[in-house]
């Protein structure tokens, strides 16, 4: 490349970031309880916004098309694949990831279970899985093997044929179900 | 065995399950299950190092063409690109047991999705647009499409195939065709078997390639130094120290100038064993003044650039008696193990002693073709080629069964491998071996089999809509594997009396932290809490090991700890003897203490000698507590090239699968109501480690069975890289129940007796599956995967064979 060609690179560059920075917009959101404002590209994906700007790596990506659910997050209540949403959607919202499961130093009933059940094995899946679970188990606390199936099936694990998987959802919603009784 | 026999036997099904140990066969928690529950566990996904730059690559469009120009210089220009590569700049070869790939396509390209162009760029979106700003002009090529056109040989893969680089002796490369490797074995004599039988049947199997899927793709940093030859590596691989020695032979560099560092794993079943993106890493972070460079795979690269399970088709002519008894088997195994022979050509020789299954016949012959095409290559995946032969085998076992009008349980207990008895390649059964029989006993009756359904039954459920059926089939395995394959641990003691043990390989899931820690604990006799297994292994730390392949570590890697343990109790006997005034034959070890065996109360304890033992008056003796232990392969041979004879198996596991399923006449939809799966697992080592294995290789092999497999297009284009096209089994998909059973039958020379036990579960299933398809419906299915699609059109076929 010539010194030139150099030249002419780097003002092509400084236009478009200038042009890029003019698009970025102001982003208010709570994550896991806490205020974060950021600006942010308007096209930045929200798992990106997650990982790259928050470092909150527990969100993976796995397919990025919105498949396979191991980036998938709790949005207004919701479980979203993070990957198939753009950060300034989730503009004023309420998100909850994996790292904000468990409270006061100690692990949520439900992450208590996948350890106990041993529901992990890569592990790469689990954060996704968990918050599918989450949800899940926000929507029906007393979910019958039908809904579990159905509330989990948009989570891929290659490693753990999924049986540990509900086994310790059954029995985190009876866990959570006995802790809500006595309160 | 009679009916009486099987009600009598019995058998320990997983939860049931009681160890002798105080620490071994017990189940624990993962070690590692906490970091992964909340988000902490870190992946080489995950990582960012200073001055890191991004890599992209560009992948040829076409199954074969020749590369006539590639124009880079837009892609150049774009600010932010640090370097961009083509084949023209290197000539680094990359092989495992055949040198014969290059570690970017030059000249010409062999398979759609190698890799011909590759970037370095300040963020993966400005490299991601640097790739599409490069021009690449191909002459497209006729594709070798699949082994039918690969055996004619009008068009070779390889025009260079007698000049391959290849461990000889072991592989076979044939010149002027497209086969990487012939292997061969046999025994007795076919003609002689042929000529005794009363029945002969001839099939033929075939399955197509599958994926891997690890969750967490192929990804890899790595920087190179442009000065000196040093590399180091971060990657999702599985065996630090075999990547290592890979990479020092391609790059004709020094072991010690290559550091690999590998973090969690984000699965792998086998296709994160040996190397694969970090050659052309290495190449790129050079050009980029050394930068650590970074590539992570997207999901369609996983499926496309990255290898596979090779497809394979099996011919199988089989003999038999009247009563039942084998007498001949020829078996042609071909696969097609697409543009490079990776760890293929190594499946493909294991099939000559694995492929026969653990049955006992005077007169067999298995050829083992390893196969180019231009398609994406092939590699190990768990099961490394059994779960093929299997299908091939077992299937056939099942056929024959039904010409001979015998029941395949019976058919299959009177031709059974038993001590005494000799395998493929002419290993002698004893009782350490294992026993593949008591395995079937165990599924056949957990199923409740009382035998085949007749015609009437089927026609009679069939007016349901639903019908049901029970099948089951065999399955061995031994590790394939060098037979100086190697293991070695190094074990400390903190001054608390807790204790590290430093391993070679990498805990990707399968839970070798956890039941390391288990054998730790067992032979120093402390709690298992009180033994951490290493994480994150490293060339730099840690001690040697071959690669996490094969289902060998418990077995080495466990040995190794015992004898690392044993070590370390010895010096602590030694310490024990001057400060009690004793001597270390006077002393024996528990519960954290060495003590008198005559008066126990005369002790020391651990923590008190972990970092030498100080006397009262100040003065110390010993010193920091550190042992290791070392395992080698013990008694392996390689194989004879003609007659395959050898000892090729550390330990054969056996196991088997037994299936009921009910299938949906009209849409073909199998739905699985129960596995029952048994291996000869020697000795429980980690009950819980165990159990999930089993549980998730049965989903693998149920994937196999029913849903996986890769469609190209007739220009060898792959036609479903993405989770749209190419399902993986979802927890909709879960069998009802799947009963994992533990025999016992202990190995002399392994830990405690045990035996691997890894990649067993997924083999078989798809035949068991298969066989019990038959026993529903009264067709024999030859093809995988038995898609609702396939099932259907067979049953719509009015065919019984659906071939």
């Amino acid at each position: 490349m010539s010194h030139t060609d150099d030249n002419k690179a780097c003002a092509m560059h400084t236009a478009h970031v200038r042009e890029a920075h003019a698009r970025r917009v102001l982003l208010e959101m709570t994550v896991n309880g806490e205020c974060i404002v950021e600006e942010v590209d308007p096209n930045m994906l929200l798992l990106h916004f997650l990982r790259d700007t928050l470092k909150l790596f527990g969100a993976k990506e796995a397919c990025g098309e919105g498949e396979c659910g191991a980036c998938t997050i709790i949005l207004n209540g919701k479980t979203v694949n993070s990957c198939l949403v753009l950060a300034i959607e989730a503009q004023g919202g309420d998100i909850l990831t994996v790292e904000g499961l468990s409270k006061d130093g100690e692990l949520s009933i439900l992450q208590q279970e996948f350890i106990k059940e041993d529901a992990l094995q890569c592990g790469f899946c689990t954060p996704g899985m968990l918050m599918s679970a989450r949800s899940l188990l926000d929507r029906h606390p007393d979910p019958t093997d039908e809904e579990i199936k159905e509330g989990m099936g948009g989570n891929l694990c290659r490693c753990t044929g999924y049986q540990q998987i509900f086994d310790a959802i059954k029995r985190a919603a009876k866990r959570e179900r006995e802790e809500l009784n006595r309160s | 065995m009679s009916q009486q026999d099987l009600k009598n036997f019995e058998y320990k099904c997983c939860r049931n399950y009681e160890s002798d140990y105080k620490y071994v066969g017990k189940p624990y928690q993962r070690k590692d299950a906490i970091e992964k529950a909340t988000g902490q566990a870190e992946y080489t996904f995950d990582m960012e190092l200073p001055g890191m730059l991004y890599a992209k690559a560009l992948h040829s469009p076409h199954a074969r063409a020749r590369i006539v120009s590639i124009d880079t210089s837009r892609a150049e220009a774009l600010f932010g690109v640090k370097a961009v590569l083509t084949g023209e700049e290197s000539d680094i070869v990359v092989g495992l047991y055949m040198q014969d790939k290059l570690a970017i396509a030059k000249g010409e390209t062999r398979y759609q999705g190698e890799v011909v162009a590759a970037v370095t760029a300040t963020t993966e979106a400005i490299a991601e647009r640097a790739i599409s700003l490069i021009e690449v002009e191909y002459e497209v090529l006729e594709p070798v499409r699949n082994v039918d056109e690969a055996l004619e040989a009008k068009t070779l893969v390889h025009e260079n195939i007698a000049e391959i680089k290849h461990v000889e002796g072991v592989f076979f490369p044939q010149p002027n065709t497209n086969i990487a490797s012939l292997n061969k074995s046999r025994k007795g004599s076919l003609d002689d078997g042929f000529a005794e039988a009363d029945v002969v049947v001839e099939n033929e199997f075939s399955l197509p390639a599958v994926a891997h899927v690890p969750l967490e793709t192929h990804v890899a940093i790595v920087q190179a130094d442009p000065f000196t030859d040093k590399i180091k590596i971060w990657s999702s691989a599985q065996s630090p120290f075999a990547l290592r020695q890979l990479m020092a032979v391609s790059f004709g560099i020094n072991e010690s100038d290559i550091e690999v560092h590998i973090p969690y794993v984000g699965g792998a079943f086998g296709g994160k064993a040996g190397i694969h993106l970090e050659p052309l890493l290495a190449l790129l972070s050079k050009k980029s003044g050394g930068a650590p460079v970074k590539l992570r795979l997207t999901r369609e690269q996983e499926f496309s650039f990255m290898p596979t399970r090779a497809g394979m088709r099996g011919r199988i002519k089989t003999g038999a008696k009247k009563d039942g008894s084998l007498t001949a088997i020829d078996i042609v195994y071909d696969w097609d193990s697409g543009a490079y022979a990776d760890y293929g050509v190594n499946v493909g020789k294991t099939a000559v002693y694995g492929g026969l299954g653990p049955y006992e016949v005077d007169n067999a012959a298995i050829i083992s073709n390893t196969i180019y095409t231009n398609k994406v290559f092939s590699t190990a995946y768990r099961g490394f080629g059994h779960l093929e032969t299997m299908w091939t085998v077992e299937r056939q076992m099942d056929i024959l069964s039904q010409k001979l009008g015998i029941d395949p349980y019976e058919f299959r207990m009177k031709n059974m491998l038993k001590p005494g008895g000799h395998t493929m390649s002419g290993e002698l059964m004893t009782e350490s071996t294992g026993n593949p029989g008591e395995c079937l006993t165990a599924v056949v009756k957990e199923i409740g089999w009382t035998g085949r359904k007749t015609d009437e039954e089927r026609e009679r459920e069939w007016k349901t809509g639903k019908v049901r059926g029970k099948g089951f089939a065999m399955l061995q395995k031994a590790p394939a594997m060098p037979p100086n394959t190697s293991s070695s641990v190094i074990m400390q003691m903190a001054g608390d009396g807790h204790v590290k043990v430093m391993i070679g390989a990498i805990d990707y899931g399968q839970g070798a932290l956890t039941s390391i820690a288990q054998i730790a604990a067992q032979e120093l006799d402390i709690p298992v809490e009180m033994v951490e297994v290493v994480r994150r292994t490293n060339t730099e730390n840690n001690p040697y090991d071959w690669n996490t392949v094969a289902s060998k570590f418990m077995f080495m890697g466990g040995n190794a700890t015992i004898q690392a343990s044993r070590k370390m109790v010895d010096t602590m006997k030694n310490i024990a003897a001057q400060v009690l005034h004793s001597a270390p034959e006077y002393l024996d070890h528990g519960d954290g203490y060495i003590f008198s065996k005559h008066r126990p109360d005369r002790r020391v304890s651990y923590k008190e000698m972990a970092l030498g033992y100080m006397y009262p008056d100040g003065t110390s003796v010993g010193g920091p507590l550190i042992s290791h232990g070392v395992c080698i392969a013990d008694g392996l041979s390689n194989l004879d090239p003609e007659t395959g004879e050898g000892h090729p198996a550390l330990a054969w596991t056996f196991g088997a699968h037994a299936v009921e399923l009910e299938v949906d006449v009209e849409t073909g939809v199998i739905d699985i109501i129960k596995i029952a799966s048994a291996f000869d697992l020697g000795q429980v080592i980690s009950e819980q480690m165990v159990y999930s294995q089993i549980i998730g290789g049965v989903m693998q092999g149920v994937g196999s069975a029913i849903l996986e497999g890769y469609k190209f297009s007739p220009d060898n284009v792959l036609l479903n890289p993405s989770f749209t096209d190419n399902k993986i089994p979802t927890i909709k998909d879960m069998p009802l129940e799947v009963v994992p059973i533990y025999i016992e039958n202990k190995q002399k020379n392994g830990p405690f007796g045990a035996r691997g036990v890894a990649e067993h579960p997924m083999i078989s299933v798809p035949s068991a599956i298969g066989n019990a398809l038959y026993d529903a419906l009264g067709i024999n299915y030859y093809h995988l995967p038995l898609t609702p699609e396939n099932v259907a059109l067979g049953i719509i076929s009015g065919e019984k064979d659906i071939r």
